[in-house]
């Protein structure tokens, strides 16, 4: 647990060293903030007191945002050789992996954080939903963990940051908009599948307040289904045939 | 700490990098891996370090293998890799911390560890700044002062002294036997004056497959059994009278004239006997000057082409 910790915090001075961090948060404070109070269906164009509009350009901030934090994680690492430097320390593949993950978590937390006078404000202006807006930020927190698994896996996979950037969003769009369409292409068992993979549905079900287990669970597996992928092409070095 | 090599293979795809090896290293002794590149030197070190595992054999430490103790046995290992990688936006010493904290360096030993890094690796000027502003010889310094960090017990150096200057190159030397004194110590170069400067042992590997293991000295011996002498005689008159003459000597096998000189010979002896005596008596009986003789040792690097020559 402490050689984890150690590595996280390491990756997370590094993004804030490489200005990554400042670039990330400005960014996603910039396009959030003009998106609920300024622009489109804002805050005050609904006229009700809820960080819906937030959530939703959250929504998809985060999904361009997470690969682009995730790209150099592993990918850099294996360009470069430091990643032998790392191994050779007496640490293991999941150790590191998992100090990557909770890094780039905790950087998207930060990023998270910042966004509470948001809330504050909504508060000052009218009688809001406590409980849905909590979930809501669960619900954000839980979809960067899914994100942050596949860009690691996709990372991990080439030595190239832009391969694995691009890779991760193609993975991300089947979850984000594909099995959604499917699922309303299909119908009975298929389409029932498809709409259980679709991130989208579980996004909504929690962002509006509803904590259900199943949804927890979905995210929780995809994302530990992406830590394992992850470690097994980090450790595929190793294998004795 | 010991280090036993038993039938090491690696494969890479088809290509065998490393072919069924075997040899020990032991503690105070500094082991030199020669072979020209693509040798299969720094797969077989990578191994070693427990960075991956090889395709069939086993690497001991201390009687562990590394297959199956590996967390334990990586504790004990200081690795300096290939080409230096490091982290480049990090300053030194918070990647030192960095290192040290992940070899299990409690946090009150941290900072004197740290401080003494510094010191033994001249890093003291240099020790706020990026690893990524510094010249490649002070990287170096860093990558061996994180090898060094946790007080390893065996060292593992690829290519220990690549682009450094001859005054560091030979700090670092200073630096390296001076550990091997109490550790156990594997460094690869291609650079054969090195070995000569630092190992105790030499293995020289080609194709994936050790060709000479020994001393310096004994690797000599084995290639070149015959004493070779150079001889420089002044005022003799007719040269093809004296190497008549010195031909005539018993324990004399060859001489020829040194190609450019009109007065200089080798003289190559029988194997096992020597010459030096017989020669110095020679001249003294034919009243000739004898400016210079030298015996003429067998280069590592006559010995290092005839081995990995294909």
């Amino acid at each position: 647990m402490k050689k984890i910790w150690i590595i996280a915090v390491r990756e997370l001075k590094t993004f804030f060293d490489s200005l990554t961090a400042y670039v990330l948060i400005i960014a996603f404070l910039g396009l959030s903030g003009f998106f609920t109070w300024l622009f489109g269906s804002d805050i005050f164009l609904m006229g009700q007191a809820t960080l819906q509009p937030f959530f939703s350009v959250a929504y998809w901030t985060l999904f361009f945002f997470t690969p682009a934090l995730t790209m150099r994680m592993l990918a850099e690492e294996n360009k470069t050789g430091t990643i032998e430097l790392l191994l050779t320390k007496a640490v293991t593949d999941w150790q590191v992996i998992l100090g990557k993950f909770f890094a780039c978590l905790m950087l998207i937390g930060i990023a998270l954080a910042l966004t509470l006078p948001y809330y504050i404000s909504v508060w000052a202006l009218g009688p809001i939903d406590h409980g849905s807006v909590w979930c809501g930020y669960l619900g954000l927190i839980l979809m960067s963990m899914t994100y942050i698994s596949i860009g690691l896996f996709t990372s991990s996979v080439t030595n190239n940051q832009i391969v694995a950037f691009l890779l991760s969003l193609f993975i991300g769009v089947f979850f984000l908009i594909i099995f959604n369409v499917m699922s309303s292409n299909f119908t009975g068992q298929i389409g029932e599948i498809f709409s259980y993979l679709s991130l989208s549905s579980h996004f909504d079900s929690i962002s509006r307040g509803v904590i259900d287990s199943k949804d927890v669970i979905f995210f929780l597996s995809v994302s530990i289904f992406g830590l394992i992928l992850a470690e097994l092409s980090l450790s595929k070095r190793n294998i004795v045939d | 700490m010991n280090i036993v090599v038993e039938n090491l293979t690696k494969k890479y795809g088809m290509q065998k990098a490393v072919d069924d090896i075997s040899f020990h290293a032991n503690t105070g002794e500094i082991l030199g891996f020669l072979g020209p590149n693509g040798a299969g030197k720094t797969t077989t070190m990578k191994i070693i370090s427990c960075f991956m595992a090889p395709t069939s054999g086993d690497v001991k430490v201390n009687g562990r293998s590394i297959l199956s103790n590996n967390e334990e046995i990586k504790k004990k290992i200081g690795y300096l890799p290939e080409n230096n990688p490091l982290y480049y936006d990090m300053p030194v010493m918070e990647y030192l911390a960095f290192a040290g904290e992940l070899q299990g360096i409690g946090k009150d030993k941290l900072h004197g560890k740290i401080t003494a890094m510094i010191h033994t690796c001249g890093l003291n000027e240099e020790k706020h700044k990026k690893i990524g502003e510094l010249s490649k010889g002070f990287r170096q310094r860093v990558g061996l002062a994180q090898a060094l960090i946790h007080d390893p017990e065996i060292l593992i150096l690829d290519e220990p002294t690549s682009g450094l200057d001859p005054n560091q190159i030979t700090e670092i030397r200073k630096l390296i036997r001076q550990i091997g004194k109490e550790k156990t110590v594997i460094l690869s170069t291609h650079i054969l004056p090195e070995v000569e400067a630092t190992c105790d042992r030499i293995l020289i590997i080609n194709n994936g497959k050790i060709v000479a293991d020994g001393t310096p000295g004994t690797l000599r011996k084995q290639s070149h059994g015959n004493e070779v002498l150079q001889v420089q005689i002044a005022d003799a008159g007719n040269m093809d009278e004296v190497i008549s003459t010195l031909q005539a000597i018993e324990t004399i096998q060859m001489v020829d004239p040194l190609p450019g000189s009109a007065d200089t010979f080798i003289l190559q002896s029988e194997p096992g006997a020597t010459s030096r005596r017989a020669v110095f008596n020679l001249c003294v009986q034919k009243k000739w000057v004898l400016t210079e003789m030298k015996p003429v040792e067998t280069k590592l690097e006559d010995i290092f082409r005839e081995l990995t020559k294909d």
